[in-house]
């Protein structure tokens, strides 16, 4: 569980994250959502401790960052794929990272086969394609068998089949009952992959709600209908005590009304039709719509976020198999 | 302490995976050693030419020491690569959320690298002491003559003081190219121009370099030097200090 509250960050007079108060829950992939240069990273290394914040609290389960024994065993973080040194490679990479947290050094070698960079561990890291070094970046995360996991732009650069890895083993890791939290400015690739959103735009909480709920919320679904007498379909609507919108090149949206009804109408008082379609905003346009905003929200810096919707369930899974034994190996030395 | 222990193995890992540390550090050996064996024979065939007054000052611990004013810059870039490399490449955000306790990060690294670099500072200091005065011939000093133990040890400390010296720039500068913008430069030239320069020549023998020097020098005739061998040697620990003492609050205060 990761808690923030009033995180704001200033970089001179300029707010890159503006109280931002939310909870990240254990046992789903929370989606963290916003266009570039909303604040998503500052935020992430914020959490980490990395940047100071102007002011507000980051608290990982009840703790600051800081005070983590160990802290990859708490927190496995990817936030830039490329912050390797190149010279190094990537076994001695994620060597270092085990040692400086007492991690055992069998571990290294089972994340990298995790990640699928087992033939490559002695290659130095400045060869490593971009795909390679992302997965590198996640075997890092992965290191410590965190409870919780946070990337930054994960699927950046990986390759289709790559993307498909990704979502499974965020998937799986949160079903595990550890918290995920991704963030990514493509609201179709969450979609995917979360069930909880948090949108920012600069720096403001723009929504925290369910995914199910922002789908409900946001997909509108329209009919489109395109007449050659687009006077006489707009008064045979309005007669019928229907609302039609100009859409985009001359056609009417209509809202709440089904395709067949409209067209049976259309045709009892013999209009001819072009088009009749039933559409559906996408996902992505509800995204913009809803960052675009936050511009408007800032210049009158009314309480733009939305209320934070019901906080869905979270299923409270059995602690995972997943690095189990050499932790159990672990505790016995331990004690 | 637990925390300490594991940060120490893991920066020993750190340092001796890249290969940036045996290329300088392999640097500052072979040139220190070689530059010293070079000039020490010059200076035994140019021995009969000397006044009497220069054969009384003249110092062949001193003399084969010639090739450290070139080899120290190899430990420079050791130092700032150790420290300036986490910063160039990323890596200190993958580092600092490993190892949030800054201090801690900082001073493992640092005593990492001076250890490795004392190491080898002494073995050079040794090697071109004995190099040095194999070429003397007769004219050369023994390892049991007065002071030229101090003299030869101090040589390893002075380099291993650089190193930290270094480091506590690269910390503070947190960029490579600039730190050896700065570094190479002062150690090079400002330097022995200012203890050249007869207006400036007071403040070049308090600069960290000219100060901790003094610690090889076993002959110490018409020296007018404000300080002995470890008063030097002191002074330029205080620079080592200060400049530690800067690269820790600069850490510690600035977002990664």
């Amino acid at each position: 569980m990761i808690e923030l509250e009033g995180l704001t960050k200033r970089y001179g007079d300029k707010l890159a994250v503006d109280h931002l108060t939310c909870t990240v829950r254990p046992g789903i992939v929370t989606g963290f959502l916003g266009p570039n240069g909303a604040g998503k990273s500052t935020t992430m290394r914020m959490m980490l401790d990395l940047d100071n914040p102007t002011s507000g609290t980051v608290r990982i389960d009840g703790r600051h960052y800081r005070e983590l024994h160990d802290p990859l065993r708490t927190v496995g973080a990817l936030l830039d794929a490329k912050a390797i040194h190149g010279g190094r490679s990537a076994y001695n990479h994620l060597l270092c990272l085990a040692q400086s947290n007492g991690i055992p050094p069998a571990r290294v070698r089972e994340v990298l086969d995790t990640v699928g960079l087992t033939s490559v561990a002695r290659k130095r890291a400045k060869g490593f394609s971009l795909g390679m070094g992302q997965r590198l970046g996640i075997a890092a995360a992965l290191l410590g068998d965190p409870r919780i996991l946070m990337f930054d732009e994960p699927v950046n650069g990986l390759d289709p089949e790559g993307i498909h890895w990704i979502r499974t083993l965020m998937k799986g890791l949160a079903a595990q009952g550890r918290t995920v939290f991704v963030s990514s400015h493509l609201m179709s690739e969450m979609a995917l992959t979360a069930e909880h959103l948090i949108v920012i735009g600069q720096g403001r909480l723009l929504a925290d709600t369910s995914m199910a709920d922002f789908i409900a919320r946001n997909s509108r679904s329209f009919v489109r209908m395109r007449s050659p007498e687009q006077e006489r379909l707009r008064d045979v609507l309005s007669g019928a005590g229907i609302a039609a919108a100009p859409g985009p090149d001359g056609g009417l949206d209509v809202t709440g009304e089904d395709a067949a009804h409209l067209g049976e109408l259309a045709a009892r008082h013999g209009i001819t039709l072009h088009e009749l379609s039933p559409q559906r905003a996408s996902l992505e346009e509800a995204f913009m719509r809803l960052t675009a905003e936050s511009v408007e929200y800032h210049a009158r810096a009314g309480d733009g976020a939305e209320p934070p919707a019901g906080a869905p369930d979270t299923p409270d899974a059995g602690r995972p198999a997943w690095g189990t034994d050499w932790r159990g190996d672990r505790r016995g030395k331990e004690s | 302490m637990a925390v300490t222990a594991q940060v120490l193995r893991s920066e020993w890992t750190k340092t001796k995976s890249v290969r940036s540390t045996v290329w300088t550090l392999g640097t500052g050996v072979v040139v220190t050693v070689a530059l010293g064996a070079l000039i020490s024979a010059l200076a035994k065939n140019d021995y009969e030419n000397l006044s009497p007054k220069d054969r009384f000052a003249f110092d062949p611990t001193f003399i084969s020491f010639a090739g450290m004013g070139l080899g120290q810059l190899a430990l420079i870039v050791f130092g700032v690569l150790v420290v300036a490399n986490e910063y160039s490449t990323g890596m200190i955000r993958t580092s600092l959320a490993a190892v949030p306790q800054r201090g801690v990060f900082l001073f493992c690294k640092i005593a990492i690298a001076t250890a490795l670099a004392l190491v080898v500072g002494m073995i050079t200091s040794f090697l071109t002491f004995f190099v040095g005065q194999a070429m003397l011939g007769d004219r050369g000093a023994d390892l049991g003559d007065p002071g030229v133990l101090r003299a030869v040890v101090g040589g390893g400390l002075y380099m291993a003081l650089i190193t930290m010296f270094s480091m506590g720039v690269a910390a503070m500068l947190r960029s490579p190219m600039l730190s050896l913008g700065v570094l190479m430069p002062f150690f090079f030239l400002i330097s022995s121009i200012l203890a050249n320069v007869s207006a400036t020549k007071k403040v070049g023998e308090y600069l960290p370099d000219k100060a901790g020097q003094k610690v090889m020098q076993v002959v110490l005739v018409d020296d007018d030097a404000p300080y002995g061998p470890w008063g030097g040697f002191a002074i330029m620990v205080l620079w080592v200090a200060a400049s530690l003492v800067g690269g820790y609050v600069v850490l510690k205060k600035r977002d990664a």
